[in-house]
């Protein structure tokens, strides 16, 4: 059997007065798509930022890819990549530059080659000269997300990957997400969008008062929920699906 | 990980990173330089006619001040990067990745010390032809850019602490114009003796004077005394100060 590669236990949290985490427990299995769903403010990004070693938790333990976040730190920060709320990318490099100083910065033999190989594969090869000042919303977040993917992590974080999104640039990340595990890594995302959840994971676990309330695949999850409230979830992409018709109708023109 | 040959090179990725910063937003050494140039001509063809300092030319006697002035000045953009890498998530990135933490701080420390460099060089230029004349060989230049070398290092580590702590960029900022006025109670301008006794003594026994006065008598081949070593110590003990709680408040992001 194969060993869990996230391992969370009693990890809890507190800002000053205010308990943000209250003892979180959950495993996360190898490969696949695992989503932490949860209101705003209910701890996601502080656990994603325990797991990342960025944040130290106040007890429990937290074991990704076997190394103890307390013990090794150094150890699971050669084996992840983590993608934040807002895309880290620096502004004044080019695309392309932005992802060889990565690749330098992982002690990779070829960084040149490695950022070829993603600009050809995120197909970013007309903006990839260009300052990523430059970009929409969308293509910083593709090359953000292509500079989680340098070097190979076993792990990648995705903080919010689509919040501040428009629609259209929010199916391309999906796109890219779904792709991402085609090589067995391990995707561990955070969404507050149900219908993302729904779209992409394999495994969702709900964050909520301070601790992991259900963690079941979608099938397993839909039975928890009355018929009438997944109707109400099922309308909002049909106002997104008429924009995305529009929208292709004039572009087809 | 963590062995001295990575540590050169994450260290050489962050300077090449924040020098390409420089290079591509020149209009930032445009911007530093031209206060205190504009200074200088107010100074030497306006107020110089009437300031008594016992030397024939002016120029001569206020370089070293407006020297200062302008690293003052150029320091804030030190902070100002620094604030727009927190506030962008790129030290988490960083944070997350495998290399020492301290490169990321000390790439910025190192540009500021060029592109202050650079600066200074350009001002002497301008000074040069406004009849600036030194007798000063290639030792004492060297002095000269020790010494005005350790004072950016001292104001760069404040403008660390700064940057690490601002919540908008005008706060980054915002705490270098005491610090470029200081040079005004000082003997940067007009000598101290005119001065009424309260202001007097602070001008005499804060770090700009003795500063001044160092540079001042090490471009004019003058003896140099005490000055350079109540300077020196000045701006080593600012350094270690500063480097202390900028080190403290980078732990704690």
């Amino acid at each position: 059997m194969t060993k869990n590669i996230i391992q969370i236990k009693g990890v809890k949290k507190a800002y000053k007065e205010v308990e943000v985490l209250k003892g979180v427990d959950f495993e996360v299995e190898q490969g696949g798509i695992f989503a932490l769903l949860g209101s705003n403010g209910s701890g996601k990004t502080t656990m994603i930022r325990i797991m990342a070693t960025l944040l130290k938790a106040d007890s429990g333990s937290v074991v990704v890819h076997g190394f103890d976040v307390k013990k090794n730190p150094g150890d699971i920060r050669g084996c992840i990549s983590l993608t934040g709320q807002f895309a880290a990318i620096d502004e004044i490099l080019t695309g392309r530059e932005n992802l060889i100083m990565i690749a330098k910065l992982r002690h990779l033999k070829n960084p040149n080659q490695v950022a070829d190989d993603l600009i050809r594969r995120f197909h970013m090869s007309e903006a990839a000269d260009r300052r990523v000042g430059t970009y929409s919303g969308g293509m910083k977040r593709r090359i953000d997300i292509a500079m989680s993917l340098v070097g190979n992590p076993k792990i990648i974080f995705l903080d919010e990957p689509t919040t501040g999104l428009d629609p259209e640039a929010r199916l391309e990340v999906w796109k890219i997400v779904k792709e991402l595990t085609a090589a067995g890594t391990t995707v561990f995302l955070t969404t507050q969008y149900l219908d993302e959840a729904e779209q992409l994971a394999d495994k969702i676990a709900i964050l909520h008062g301070g601790k992991i309330i259900a963690l079941d695949s979608l099938e397993g999850l839909k039975k928890l929920f009355p018929a009438t409230k997944v109707e109400y979830v099922e309308k909002q992409p049909t106002l997104e699906e008429i924009f995305l018709t529009i929208i292709g109708k004039k572009e087809e023109k | 990980m963590g062995s001295a040959k990575y540590y050169l090179n994450d260290m050489s990725v962050m300077f090449g990173r924040s020098m390409r910063h420089i290079f591509r937003s020149l209009d930032t050494i445009l911007t530093v330089c031209i206060t205190p140039i504009a200074m200088m001509l107010l100074f030497v063809y306006v107020f110089g006619g009437a300031i008594e300092t016992g030397t024939e030319n002016y120029v001569n006697y206020l370089l070293p001040g407006i020297l200062l002035m302008a690293i003052g000045s150029g320091i804030a953009y030190v902070s100002y990067r620094l604030f727009l890498d927190k506030q962008r998530g790129i030290f988490e990135r960083f944070h997350s990745m495998p290399i020492a933490r301290s490169t990321v701080l000390w790439g910025h420390v190192l540009t500021s010390l060029i592109s202050n460099g650079i600066s200074v060089v350009v001002i002497i230029l301008v000074a040069l032809l406004m009849g600036f004349r030194s007798s000063a060989g290639v030792l004492e230049w060297l002095m000269v850019f020790g010494i005005l070398g350790i004072f950016t290092l001292a104001l760069t580590w404040i403008a660390v602490i700064a940057g690490l702590a601002a919540k908008t960029p005008d706060g980054a900022g915002a705490f270098s114009y005491p610090i470029i006025f200081l040079p005004f109670i000082s003997s940067a301008f007009v000598p101290t003796d005119t001065m009424p006794s309260v202001v007097r003594a602070f001008a005499e026994n804060q770090p700009v004077t003795p500063i001044v006065e160092a540079l001042r008598n090490i471009l004019t081949s003058q003896p140099v005394g005490n000055d350079i070593w109540v300077a020196l110590a000045w701006c080593v003990a600012i350094t270690m100060v500063a480097y202390f709680f900028a080190m403290k408040s980078y732990k704690k992001i």
